[in-house]
């Protein structure tokens, strides 16, 4: 299969997560630092605020991934990375400096630093690992659950829509940003090598379904990631300068006829169970006008 | 650096920290002669425990040390060549 002009036989096989690590079976965000490992490899340095990744990182002596880490409160990720970077560049180093942060870590806690690292044009790449909540606490509502979502601090479906983040960080006006998702491994590597390659503040935001606290079976992770593409929940763009580009995978859901009903995404899913049919037209009416918003900067 | 090691903060990578495989309640087989060598099992695996052998009889194999069973392998084949077995 070759997508993008990657080859999956030409990805590189070395182990960056490695087996034996606490992630739960099924873990979005342990495929998507696998992808990481594939598509920059030894030239990462993460940078990690609390979450799930620090959980998957296991306890010390030992850690479970091959990237140097550096491990850093909530808010003060981009902070950091900012300062790792610089410092190498001054050492004259090659290095990809990478914020892995989740939802909360993105659109909450860590707002502050990221839009100011953004703003300052910082060399640094910030990946978003959207599972739309607090998973790592216990599935606590962020600005990222999406319209109707149970968590365990909405029992009856959360009422607020999904906080925009892909496009608040297109109007920091940086170099690059895109959206991915652990469903579409080779748009998610080709994204990252292009985003590698430039040089400023670039953002990902990387769709990652968990099964723990979406309710569905671990096995069809990849299958609800696909799902979300196929329905028009979640749209895979890229904006390089500011020109919006939708990405091939998602171009054929731009005309609305040909996604597949946002039933067959929700249906999957424990935590849209208490959906009822005038919140799933206020929650179709709520993708469309994501569409429409996109389709503008296009 | 080793010297002061013990004092700081620091961390070393190492495979296999827990044994994962105990986790499983059904286990992934794969059917060689179904094999169409595609490699989305091994994309696709969140554990990185379907390694890429190349030998004549089988092309990849499962780490059932430290397999959790999740599934995703079997979904994603496109031959449906994986089935979950039960364990025990």
């Amino acid at each position: 299969m070759i997508v993008g002009g990657i080859s999956i036989r030409e990805l590189p096989r070395k182990k960056y997560l490695l087996p034996g690590n606490s992630s739960c079976p099924g873990c979005p965000e342990a495929l998507g630092l696998r992808y990481l490992g594939m598509a920059l490899g030894d030239r990462v340095i993460l940078v990690v605020p609390a979450g799930c990744s620090t959980v998957i990182e296991g306890l010390a002596p030992n850690y479970s991934m091959r990237f140097p880490i550096v491990n850093v409160p909530f808010a003060s990720a981009d902070a950091v990375a900012s300062g790792v970077a610089t410092a190498k560049e001054v050492l004259g180093e090659d290095a990809v400096v990478v914020v892995w942060a989740g939802d909360g870590a993105t659109a909450d806690i860590g707002f502050a630093t990221l839009s100011g690292a953004a703003e300052r044009g910082d060399n640094i790449i910030h990946i978003c690992v959207d599972n739309e909540a607090y998973m790592n606490t216990g599935i606590q509502r962020s600005s990222l659950t999406p319209y109707g979502a149970w968590t365990t601090t909405t029992w009856t479906g959360k009422k607020e829509r999904k906080k925009d983040v892909p496009l608040i960080m297109l109007m920091h006006k940086v170099p690059y940003v895109a959206t991915a998702s652990v469903g579409y491994p080779m748009d998610f590597i080709e994204k990252l090598r292009r985003a590698a390659s430039i040089k400023g503040f670039k953002y990902i935001h990387l769709h990652a379904p968990c099964p723990t606290g979406w309710r569905f079976d671990p096995s069809l992770t990849v299958e609800v990631a696909k799902l979300a593409v196929e329905t028009g929940m979640w749209i895979l763009f890229e904006a390089i300068n500011g020109k919006v580009k939708i990405s091939p995978s998602s171009l054929p859901y731009r005309d609305r006829s040909r996604r597949k009903p946002i039933r067959d995404y929700i249906k999957i899913q424990g935590r849209f169970r208490a959906l009822t049919d005038k919140e799933l037209r206020k929650l179709e009416s709520m993708v469309d006008d994501v569409w429409d918003t996109l389709i503008k900067f296009t | 650096m080793s010297e002061i090691s013990h004092i700081l903060p620091l961390s070393k990578p190492k495979e296999g920290i827990s044994k994962t495989g105990t986790w499983r309640l059904k286990k992934p087989v794969i059917d060689h002669s179904k094999c169409v060598k595609c490699l989305m099992c091994w994309l696709h695996c969140p554990e990185s425990t379907i390694d890429v052998v190349e030998s004549s009889e089988k092309f990849v194999e499962v780490n059932y040390e430290f397999c959790k069973g999740c599934g995703v392998c079997a979904n994603v084949c496109p031959v449906k060549a994986i089935s979950m077995v039960p364990e025990g």
